[in-house]
């Protein structure tokens, strides 16, 4: 037995828990009532605070001759200082933690965004990454002072090429999109190395808005696949658009509704039948970590979300990192520069390689990620990641089930399928016509029960749509007390549909005008 | 406009476009998008007109108008070159969720392929489009 | 669990839906797991054999800079709040994410002197590559002209990327350590997409950035919305002290902001500012916070012009990126708001005065040049008279680290025998000192450049 199942990282799906042990949600306001102080406390920036003169830095000495001015020419000079704010370190904190407590996050609540892989960021991550040993390493050091961060990303392409099946690992990119621009250049540039000229790129219509967004930026054109009546790619369309002009099919396994495709070596023998690539977009990796690697089911590029299945905190919207791991044919093309390890066992950042696509980014890639993804692995182990992947399928299917129980799918049915991999989508269209609220009013009205909603309206071709990723990180209380809160929402709609249509009543502001913020976009402070 | 409304005198592109044919110059024609087209997409928040000189081609998009969540290619109904442009809608792009049919029109065409009205939609063909 | 699933075991649930061709069957081939003390001994070993800038006197730049971060910013950076949301989709509960934003974009805004700025991108090269993409999508030109003076990795990150737009990419030489301005003038024309510098530049020399994107203009054929667009990639602690990129004409101000505030991790993560004129944008890549009210209208911040972005216009996107590098951007305006309006003008008249003793001292050591006149803020290049590698192992040995070897990262054969220093407010005029002492001994002690004659 594993360390990890000893020490129950995560809910453990043996233990049943008593429901009385836990006092339930007291359901939340269902009107605005008198202000609550967060919502009394009108937004002021840190431009409108502090005052002129008030500063927090002092600047070290003057110890050497003051410059002078012919060094640097009135011309370049700037005339004015830039209109920074002028306070004090403690108004900077109170600002700061003040607005901290306008946001909801991981550690407060379950977090079931759809695709996003909200699972645990371990401190342990955080301190390590912070150690100066790898957070004052300039990125210049030579590879002898740097034997240790090369060994990490190392031990990190190794591990990383083991959990995909596919044996060559580039980690420069810097997020999961940076990741697929990386495949679909590295595409065109097997293409084109065997002197073809393939213009089209075959994605699901479920597919990731990043998907086809990289295909333009990479030169490339999008034809789009129509999804099954079991949620897969239609094999017929496939067949009928794979032709020698296509250089990739883009695919997400588990796809945008949580489900394997169950074609797949169909699919990858079409797709390669044909000429073409095999792109594995990992944001659902989640799903099957230590199960099936999508190197056996026949891809020839992924792209890792550290940020996602490799708990990289996601910042409220980044940092991340999106390494990507390609098959023996692929790999002459790797962007540079990859970690090799030489024949006395050291190590080395190795950018000389003839027919790489050339550079992403500047050094090696987001390495304060890597810390905190290499300890996470280290932590885990094969059982771990494995069992991370199988919780976070039993959590799925759990909340699933649990809805189905609480009568909340006769308003909000499953779009596809019986069971799902790691998320699962529910349409809201039913909701919308017997109940009077969509999809968006569920959405809000979550909120003032103190959860962060599942994704909404996507993917598109579901109609009010609503993505429900639990993780394993969840324990089966949490995910009891979800599923009472959707089942209490759809009551209170069937009494009375406002309550969810002018929700949320207890957040520290409402809802807000999204249209008067596009028609007249006003994106910065006015300054004095 | 609150109600769905498809005005008897205007022809109809099934992309949910509409065409008027100019009254005293049949080689003219006023553009815009159908009740159902701006009702789908929400209010509109931003309009950029194409400029005056463009050709258009019937079947092909010309244009865009956006909502916040949302974008929309806006189909020609008809060829023709464009003589005119509302340049009031960059200003006051609801204008096309207001009045889609008056006020919200977006571009004036000299027509190049006149014949190709025989194609489009009368009212209620159009309706009939929109599964009742 | 199971039993409300209506499965008999959790394998019924893959054996459902996972075909046994593709199932793995076997455990992952990686370490066993370990507890939390034993993973963090592991990465503190690691740690261990790395030289940081806590180990020896550094003056290693070209692009990332040990400066002081200050304390509070750990502390901001590691608050639950701020380190674990994702991207805010629900602006209700996450107005201190946009609102961190709002600020960060005004304050980039502030320091570039353009209008609009994004919430970050991902780092500084792949912001001008965004930068290129944002010209190619604005005037449908064919053609970046770049400064050689661009860090060598924004060069090839250009390339990576321009391939990718079939875009060509043309280099214009330096003269005197700066941009060449007749060569510069000559090569763009009429295809010219974007036309594209650096200030200061990767040598370290502050360019006439007002001359470069003057003549830009005029040679491009500037007209409305068809001009060649002018990229300038700054480093924004210097904007303290020299003239914004707005003042000088410049159409998009990109960067790095590492030296905001932000660690050095090795290479990442940072973030790259992204900031432009008015009239670029609904062609801004990346996501952007707008103000607006709330139904009882108070004020709120809310993610805005989202039609340009990927989720939303897909292939038509003015850029492919989504997450960025949030966390890193509110580690940027905490910084400016430290050092404020006062602050950043001082930190870079010390750095510039500094910067430039530590060359006049070097620079007067036998066998060391400059390797250009051209004025320096924080950072400049030197041409010694000796083998570049044996005189920085030399210094290093000391506990010295010299600065960047600057043929081993260029490969340019001009740049053989250069050393490009850095200047931190970290590095006193003591250290200075000790520097000048380790490199004149060095290259005193050292051999001749390897690959050419010593010049007589």
């Amino acid at each position: 037995m594993s360390a990890i199942d000893e020490n129950h990282l995560h809910a453990d799906p043996a233990i049943e828990v008593h429901p009385e042990q836990h006092a339930h949600h007291v359901a939340p306001p269902a009107q605005a009532g008198a202000p609550t102080p967060l919502q009394r406390d009108a937004a002021r920036t840190i431009f409108q605070k502090g005052a002129a003169g008030r500063r927090a830095f002092l600047c070290p000495e003057l110890d050497v001759p003051q410059l002078p001015a012919e060094a640097l020419p009135e011309r370049f000079r700037r005339a004015a200082p830039p209109r920074l704010p002028e306070v004090s370190e403690p108004e900077i904190v109170r600002h700061y933690v003040g607005l901290s407590k306008r946001n909801f996050d991981l550690d407060s609540g379950f977090y079931p965004l759809g695709s996003c892989t909200m699972k645990h960021n371990p401190r342990l991550h955080e301190r390590a990454a912070a150690l100066p040993g790898h957070s004052r390493l300039h990125p210049l050091q030579d590879d002898s002072g740097a034997q240790g961060a090369l060994e990490l990303m190392w031990n990190l392409q190794e591990a990383l090429a083991e959990i995909s099946g596919l044996p060559h690992v580039s980690l420069q990119p810097s997020a999961g999109s940076h990741g697929e621009l990386a495949g679909v250049l590295l595409t065109r540039a097997y293409h084109e190395h065997r002197g073809e000229d393939r213009r089209k790129v075959l994605t699901p219509d479920t597919a990731h808005g990043t998907n086809p967004a990289t295909v333009t930026m990479a030169g490339l054109e999008v034809v789009k696949l129509a999804t099954n009546e079991d949620g897969g790619i239609d094999i017929d369309d496939l067949r009928a658009k794979a032709d020698t002009d296509v250089a990739c099919l883009m695919l997400t396994n588990p796809n945008t509704l949580g489900l394997f495709d169950s074609n797949i070596t169909e699919i990858a023998d079409i797709v390669h039948g044909v000429g073409a690539t095999l792109y594995y977009d990992g944001a659902n990796l989640n799903a099957v970590m230590g199960l099936s690697r999508p190197g056996d089911m026949g891809f020839d590029i992924v792209h890792f979300n550290l940020h996602k299945s490799f708990t990289q905190p996601h910042g409220g919207g980044g940092p991340g990192s999106g390494p990507i791991a390609v098959s023996e044919r692929i790999s002459p093309y790797l962007p540079v520069p990859v970690v090799a390890r030489r024949e006395d066992g050291s190590f080395e950042l190795d950018a000389d390689r003839e027919r790489t696509i050339g550079r992403l980014r500047g050094f090696h890639g987001n390495y304060g990620c890597f810390v905190r993804s290499y300890a996470y692995i280290r932590s885990l182990g094969a059982d771990g990641l494995r069992d991370a992947s199988e919780t976070a399928v039993l959590n799925a299917n759990y909340l699933l089930a649990r809805l189905r129980q609480l009568g909340v799918d006769r308003h909000l049915p499953l779009a596809y399928g019986t069971l799902c991999m790691h998320e699962f989508v529910l349409s809201g269209g039913p909701m919308k016509r017997e109940l009077q609220i969509k999809t968006l009013d569920l959405a809000k009205r979550l909120l003032d029960y103190g959860f962060h909603p599942p994704t909404v309206y996507f993917p598109l071709l579901v109609e009010e749509a609503l993505m429900v990723e639990p993780t394993e990180t969840e324990t089966k209380e949490t995910l009891d007390a979800f599923a009472e809160a959707l089942a209490a929402i759809l009551a209170e709609a069937a009494e009375d549909p406002e309550i969810a249509r002018q929700a949320p009543y207890t957040t520290p502001v409402r809802r807000l005008d999204e249209v008067a913020a596009a028609k007249q976009p006003v994106i910065r402070e006015a300054v004095g | 406009m609150a109600e769905a409304s498809y005005p008897e005198d205007l022809l109809y592109h099934a992309e949910h476009d509409w065409a008027r044919i100019d009254p005293g110059d049949p080689g003219q024609a006023t553009l815009g998008i159908t009740w159902y087209a701006q009702d789908s997409l929400g209010e509109v928040v931003f309009f950029d007109p194409p400029s005056v000189g463009t050709m258009l081609v019937k079947d092909e998009p010309y244009a865009e108008v956006e909502s916040v969540k949302a974008v929309s290619d806006v189909v020609a109904p008809l060829s023709g070159e464009i003589v005119e442009v509302n340049d009031s809608l960059p200003d006051n792009p609801a204008m096309i969720n207001e009045d889609p049919y008056g006020a919200g029109w977006l571009v004036k065409v000299r027509l190049t392929e006149p014949a190709e009205t025989e194609s489009l939609l009368d009212a209620a063909d159009y309706r009939g489009s929109l599964g009742g | 669990m199971l039993a409300a699933i209506g499965v008999s075991s959790l394998q019924e649930i893959f054996d459902r839906q996972i075909p046994e061709a593709v199932r793995l069957g076997r455990d992952l081939d990686l370490p066993p797991g370990k507890p939390e003390q034993e993973v963090f001994e592991h990465l503190r070993e690691l740690a261990a054999r790395n030289r940081s800038s806590e180990e020896e006197l550094s003056f290693l730049g070209a692009g990332f800079y040990d400066h002081y971060v200050p304390a509070l910013i750990d502390m901001l950076m590691e608050r639950s709040e701020f380190l674990t949301p994702y991207t805010p989709y629900q602006p209700e509960i996450s107005q201190g994410g946009l609102q961190v934003m709002f600020e960060y974009q005004t304050a980039i805004s502030e320091l570039t002197g353009l209008p609009v700025s994004n919430a970050s991108t991902y780092e500084g090269p792949s912001a001008v590559a965004a930068a290129g993409y944002l010209a190619k999508l604005h005037n449908g030109r064919s053609r970046f002209v770049i400064s050689a003076g661009m860090h060598p990795h924004t060069i090839q990150t250009l390339r990576t990327y321009a391939h990718g737009y079939d875009m060509e990419v043309v280099e214009v030489p330096l003269r005197d350590g700066v941009t060449d301005p007749d060569a510069w003038a000559e090569a763009i024309d009429g295809q010219t997409s974007a036309a594209i510098f650096a200030q200061p530049n990767f040598y370290g020399a502050v360019e006439d950035a007002e001359a470069l994107s003057a003549a830009a203009h005029e040679a491009g054929g500037d007209g409305p919305g068809h001009g060649p667009v002018v990229v300038a990639q700054v480093d924004p602690l210097t904007l303290g002290v020299l003239r914004s990129p707005g003042e000088c004409g410049v159409d998009v101000a990109v960067g790095e902001g590492q030296s905001l505030g932000n660690r050095l991790d090795f290479g990442g993560p940072s973030f790259g500012l992204f900031a432009a004129r008015e009239e670029y944008l609904r062609r801004m890549p990346g996501r952007i916070a707008g103000e607006t009210r709330d139904v009882d209208g108070r004020r709120g911040f809310v993610l805005t012009l989202q039609t340009r972005e990927q989720h939303i216009r897909r292939e038509k996107a003015t850029s492919n990126i989504c997450t960025a590098q949030a966390l890193n951007a509110l580690g940027g305006v905490v910084y400016l708001s430290w050092l404020g309006r006062h602050g950043i003008v001082e930190l870079g008249e010390l750095m510039a005065a500094r910067t430039h003793y530590a060359r006049e001292t070097l620079s007067a050591l036998p066998g060391v040049e400059t390797a250009h006149a051209q004025p320096v803020v924080r950072e400049f290049a030197l041409r010694l008279d000796a083998d570049v590698a044996a005189v920085r192992e030399r210094c290093i040995a000391q506990g010295i680290n010299p600065g960047v070897d600057l043929h081993a990262l260029t490969g340019r054969d001009e740049d053989r025998g250069g050393l490009l220093v850095a200047i931190t407010e970290r590095r006193s005029r003591a250290d200075i000192d000790r520097l000048a002492e380790a490199l004149g001994a060095a290259v005193a002690a050292a051999p001749a450049r390897s690959g050419e004659a010593v010049p007589a």
